[in-house]
């Protein structure tokens, strides 16, 4: 039971933790998504070039090491100029070092143009139902 | 005695090598002048005259005549996929694996001085690709109708994401253009297709090309111009490396073909990582690969040789020469066709062969970049593993002809100097001393048992 529509996932810059990426993929799976992992160790262009080739509907950036500030700037912008105009953008993981108010921590990354970003410990069948919402899949 | 003649039409000389099929011995060689401007016949006569003379006295009956060709400028193909690094570049290994010349890689939205440039490079064949299946569609499509709308006399073969292939086949038909279309070279992303438009290209070449380029009558006296030379070389390094039916290959393989216009590297092997905890990271390597590097060779490309290694890494392999290496480059250029006499004159060629060799490889194989964390350094590799690869092979004029060729490959191998590049440690290094890989290709299709027995006597050790 495809549900039609295509998420590319992956673990941002230097970042090999490996467990989650797998674990993401399952899920999305299960709820009928058509899964394009780019695994770890990703840059940004290779997240690009993915939704590009398989005309993908949205992008699930994982960084788990602490550096995803960093690793995720600019990415919004190089998806417009990629012509990926409207590409739903997710985040999440560990996403910031230490113990930091994640309002401001989400404020940072929605700046950024993700249109949702995730904190630590987050269930990641609670984010597939945003998904499927964002999408037009579900209410 | 029963033979088979194997013929090469070369982009300079034809070349014919007679196997006899009883002993599995080659009973000849000989070469000529290509004569392809005039009549192709001339010069593939005057060749089997030489052949009949060295084979002298026995009589022989050519049960089969089996050729190959990169006469006219070879196969000459454009490749366009969508994102440069996958759907483009997959094309672009499909193409070069099918043994032809690539005369430019296009991506995403072709525009109209795109097509015009096409158009103007007189490719033999397009292949069109772009979008995984499933994936996208919208630049497959506007490409096809771009090519339709504009270019009317080049056979197209389209390996792109098939849920386009109904569209573009009403383009295609509409437009009268022959076409054929065949599996995506990217079906998903990532993991590459190569074979099916390899075989597609070489039908089409068979078919159309070969008449294209004047060699029809050829084939009224031999059986058929079955491939591109450079196709041919690679099928009789991959049935070497991975054996026939009856007879076991040798293993994992690299050809270097150093030529006086490009150098030429094919690897049968399968690259994964050879060391444990090493990420493998973009677009799937071919089993079979092929790469050419159209500004690294011996004559027609010396300066541009020169232009990508410069003098420090040229002289690196020839410490005292007397040249002025610029200047000697420019000379070899502009002088195709001096072979060297004095002993400085060796040690320059073989400076040239060997930078050409280990630049070549360094553009082939696949890399591996450290990251460091605090856990220690985790390693992420793009490409071919190649550091456990058995053997290394030379074939072409530089090596064959060489008096040294041992020490020409091994500017290939594995070096603490440039440890990023994945390249064979400590292979095995043989020669085609009798220069026949594109011959036992083409026997291959026949009798592959043989050819690949042949090929284990033949090629030797430096
Ligand atoms: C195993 C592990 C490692 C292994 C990784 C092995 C591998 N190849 O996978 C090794 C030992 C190599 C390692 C190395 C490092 N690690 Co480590 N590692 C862990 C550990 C213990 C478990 C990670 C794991 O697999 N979790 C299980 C999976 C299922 O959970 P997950 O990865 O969090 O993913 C889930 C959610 O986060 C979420 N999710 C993830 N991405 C996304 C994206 C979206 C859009 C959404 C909605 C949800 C989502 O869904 C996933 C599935 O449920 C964690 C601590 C922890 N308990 O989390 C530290 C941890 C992640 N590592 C950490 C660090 C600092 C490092 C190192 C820098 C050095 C070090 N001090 O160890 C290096 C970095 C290496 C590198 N370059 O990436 C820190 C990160 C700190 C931070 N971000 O603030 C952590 C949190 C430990 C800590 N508390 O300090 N690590």
């Amino acid at each position: 039971m495809q549900n039609g529509k295509t998420v590319v996932i992956g673990v941002i810059g230097a970042d090999c933790h490996a467990v989650g990426n797998k674990i993401i993929e399952h899920a999305l799976k299960e709820e009928g998504f058509n899964v394009v992992n780019i695994g770890v160790l990703s840059p940004q262009e290779d997240f690009i070039n993915a939704a590009i080739e398989t005309n993908a509907d949205a992008i699930l950036v994982s960084s788990l090491y602490g550096h995803g500030e960093i690793d995720c700037r600019g990415f919004r912008e190089k998806c417009n100029e990629a012509g990926l105009k409207d590409i739903i953008l997710y985040v999440g993981g560990n996403l910031v070092v230490g113990k930091q108010d994640w309002k401001e921590v989400e404020k940072r990354f929605l700046d950024m143009g993700f249109n949702r970003a995730y904190p630590p410990g987050t269930d990641i069948k609670l984010s597939i139902k945003d998904l499927k919402k964002d999408l037009g899949l579900e209410e | 005695m029963d033979a088979i003649l194997l013929i090469d039409f070369g982009s300079t000389y034809t070349k014919l090598t007679a196997v006899d099929i009883e002993n599995e011995e080659i009973l000849a060689t000989a070469k000529d002048l290509t004569t392809v401007n005039t009549d192709i016949m001339i010069g593939f006569n005057k060749a089997y005259e030489k052949l009949m003379k060295n084979i002298g006295e026995r009589k022989v009956n050519f049960v089969k005549k089996l050729a190959c060709s990169s006469a006219a400028g070879g196969l000459k193909m454009v490749a366009i996929g969508l994102v440069p690094e996958l759907t483009a570049e997959a094309a672009k290994r499909a193409a070069l694996g099918a043994g032809a010349r690539i005369l430019g890689v296009y991506s995403y939205e072709l525009n109209k001085h795109e097509i015009e440039e096409i158009k103007s490079k007189k490719p033999d064949i397009i292949l069109l690709a772009g979008g995984t299946d499933g994936g996208n569609k919208d630049c497959i499509i506007h490409n096809a109708k771009l090519l339709a709308e504009h270019i009317k006399d080049v056979p197209i073969v389209v390996a792109g994401n098939k849920n386009a292939n109904d569209e573009i086949e009403e383009i295609f038909n509409n437009a009268g253009l022959f076409y054929k279309i065949t599996e995506n070279v990217m079906p998903k992303l990532n993991t590459i297709n190569v074979e099916p438009a390899r075989e597609v290209i070489r039908s089409i070449f068979m078919q159309k090309i070969v008449e294209a380029k004047g060699m029809k009558n050829a084939e009224n006296f031999i059986n058929g111009i079955l491939m591109p030379t450079p196709a041919a070389v690679l099928k009789a390094a991959k049935i070497l490396a991975d054996g026939s039916d009856k007879e076991e290959g040798i293993g994992e393989l690299i050809i270097v073909d150093i030529g006086g216009a490009t150098t030429d590297v094919h690897s049968i092997a399968k690259g994964d990582p050879s060391k444990p905890g090493v990420t493998l990271r973009g677009l799937q390597e071919p089993y079979a690969k092929r790469t050419v590097e159209g500004d690294l060779g011996m004559r027609v490309s010396a300066v541009s040789l020169f232009e990508a290694a410069g003098t420090r890494r040229i002289k690196k392999f020839a410490p005292n020469t007397p040249y002025d290496v610029e200047e000697r480059c420019k000379f070899l250029q502009q002088n195709v066709n001096i072979i060297p006499q004095t002993e400085e004159e060796y040690e320059f060629d073989e400076a040239l062969g060997m930078v050409a060799t280990e630049i070549a490889m360094e553009r082939h194989v696949g890399t591996v970049e450290s990251v460091y964390t605090p856990m220690g350094i985790i390693y992420s590799q793009v490409g071919k593993d190649l550091l456990n690869v058995k053997y290394l092979i030379g074939t072409g004029g530089v090596l064959v002809h060489s008096r040294n060729p041992e020490k020409i490959l091994k500017a290939g191998l594995f070096s603490m100097e440039s440890p990023n590049y994945l390249k064979p440690t400590n292979p095995v290094i043989l020669v085609d001393k009798t220069y026949i890989l594109s011959a036992m290709g083409l026997l291959a299709e026949e009798y592959p048992d043989m050819a690949v027995r042949i090929m284990k006597k033949y090629i030797v050790r430096a």
